[in-house]
């Protein structure tokens, strides 16, 4: 493979990665802290896009879009958690993926109502819309730097959220030992519905993030949710270390699992089954995944 | 300070408690005894709110707490160190106490429980500070779970089986604390089989019997009845 498509593939994985990252933080910690399966966080990736995509002309701002947005979604969030989500949490998987599975046709069926059926389309922001050269003689979109950038960072202010602050003790202590933190004091329901509005932000984030670059349509949350889950699976569910190091590695997989089989004269076929072998080959060496939570 | 009355609670169909009555005044210590499986973690967990009673009353300085979520009941002022300490494995032993530490209520009078007046208490917490909860001997384990509750600022501190377990130097470290504690005016229900430490830092004690309560006197009485001892403690 040429070098310089070996470099370009290899920064197109990595965005791709924190993609994937900042979808799995949101879902690990809900599975981990709560132990809810929540089939609709793809609906918040959508949902953002969606806001994002409806703000950007109105506003005329990409930036106060974005911050509408992940806003949006968020509250959407906060009050699908406290109408919906809350009476599942002592419900066994089975229940909590057959409601989770009907709040994604919800909000299909929402969008559809809200912006009609057919895709709609999101412009790069003018100031990331041209490339720059970071290597020589392979011009980069600096958009896709940008996503890149983000994603590093959130995954940076989430590190610090989970392993320096109060909240993120409570959010590990709750993890390990639920009954304990309510009887110290803790109003764990509260924390609970901070930690999934938080990662409703963090799925919205990634919906915006990819509007420009793909399309912002109704299905958009389902495909990525499949490999969000492969990317907690692999990293370990409820470790927030686990699915950013999944999240890369998974990103990885998945871009040269989509060029390295031409490049060799195969089917392109075995792009789609690349991450899934992965899952498996990691489950059968460490069945708990990559880095397991304590608890 | 605390007053139950009449409690009755269950697992289920089955029945632990049959109308239960203690009381614990300000700055008083106070022991429950019994053999296995006479309630007396199913009381700890009734006036904790992490069992629904099934009936009766219980009333913390003043307010009926008697089916509050164990967050408002450890809010109102009572501190647990539970059975089988149950500190937080994956938190260092300074994010275990700090995580749920909470400033004392208005108008509690006392010195506020703050890191440097805990690790003076507790001088091997200061040393390892900075481990895991889980790298933690059992007898490190119980002295994080008896600082942890201490640092929400109790006013009623209640240890269930605090000693159990340990090697006999850990546990004269344990009492040790509890009357460094008392000394200060801290209000205690302990629970815990060691019958002659209990009768030297207890004011009274509580005798539990297949959810009722059987006896209960001050340590000069309790000290003075072998058969009593026999009878309900096998000892």
């Amino acid at each position: 493979m040429p070098l310089l498509l070996f470099l370009e593939q290899t920064l197109n994985g990595l965005q791709f990665g924190v993609t994937l990252f900042l979808m799995a933080a949101g879902l690990t910690l809900v599975l981990g802290i709560m132990n809810m399966v929540n089939l609709a966080h793809g609906a918040f990736y959508m949902l953002g896009a969606y806001f994002a995509a409806t703000l950007v002309p109105i506003t005329g701002s990409f930036f106060m879009s974005v911050v509408l947005a992940l806003a949006g979604a968020a509250a959407v969030g906060l009050l699908t958690e406290m109408v919906a989500l809350r009476t599942l949490y002592s419900r066994d998987h089975l229940d909590q993926v057959l409601a989770t599975f009907g709040l994604i046709l919800f909000f299909r069926e929402l969008v559809k109502i809200v912006w009609g059926p057919i895709a709609i389309f999101m412009d790069v922001p003018d100031l990331f819309s041209g490339r720059v050269e970071i290597v020589p003689g392979a011009p980069y979109p600096v958009y896709r730097l940008l996503v890149l950038a983000v994603g590093v960072t959130v995954g940076g202010f989430l590190w610090w959220l989970i392993t320096r602050t109060r909240l993120g003790m409570l959010i590990r202590a709750g993890a390990s030992n639920r009954e304990m933190v309510g009887a110290l004091g803790v109003d764990i329901k509260r924390l609970y519905t901070l930690v999934f509005a938080l990662g409703c932000a963090l799925a919205a984030l990634a919906g915006v993030m990819a509007g420009p670059l793909y399309v912002v349509d109704i299905g958009m949350g389902d495909d990525i949710l499949i490999k969000t889950f492969v990317v907690i699976v692999i990293g370990g569910i409820g470790s927030v270390r686990g699915a950013f190091v999944a999240a890369i590695i998974v990103g990885m997989v998945d871009t040269f699992g989509r060029i390295l089989p031409s490049q060799f004269g195969l089917s392109a076929t075995i792009a789609e089954l690349a991450i899934y072998i992965l899952m498996a080959a990691v489950l059968f060496w460490k069945p708990r995944g990559l880095f397991p939570a304590a608890g | 300070m605390l007053e139950v009355r009449g409690l009755e609670a269950a697992y289920g169909a089955s029945q632990v408690l049959f109308g239960l009555d203690l009381t614990i005044g300000a700055g008083e210590v106070i022991s429950l005894l019994g053999r296995n499986g006479m309630g007396k973690t199913t009381t700890v967990r009734s006036i904790l709110g992490l069992l629904r009673p099934r009936g009766g009353a219980i009333t913390f300085a003043g307010s009926a707490i008697a089916g509050l979520p164990a967050y408002r009941v450890a809010q109102a002022g009572i501190g647990l160190v539970p059975e089988g300490r149950q500190i937080f494995p994956n938190l260092s032993v300074h994010e275990n106490l700090v995580a749920t530490a909470r400033p004392p209520r208005a108008g509690t009078s006392g010195e506020a429980w703050t890191l440097e007046r805990l690790y003076a208490l507790f001088p091997r917490l200061a040393e390892r500070q900075a481990n895991m909860g889980n790298q933690l001997s059992g007898g490190e384990q119980q002295m994080l779970a008896i600082g942890r509750a201490l640092m929400t600022n109790p006013r009623l501190l209640i240890l269930d089986e605090a000693t159990e377990g340990l090697a006999p130097l850990i546990r004269a470290e344990i009492w040790r604390v509890l009357a460094a504690l008392k000394q200060t005016g801290q209000s205690i229900l302990v629970i815990d089989k060691n019958v002659e430490a209990l009768s030297r830092i207890a004011d009274r004690h509580y005798i539990l019997e297949k959810g009722r309560i059987a006896w209960s006197g001050d340590s000069a009485a309790l000290r003075g009845d072998a058969a009593l001892r026999g009878r309900y403690l096998g000892v």
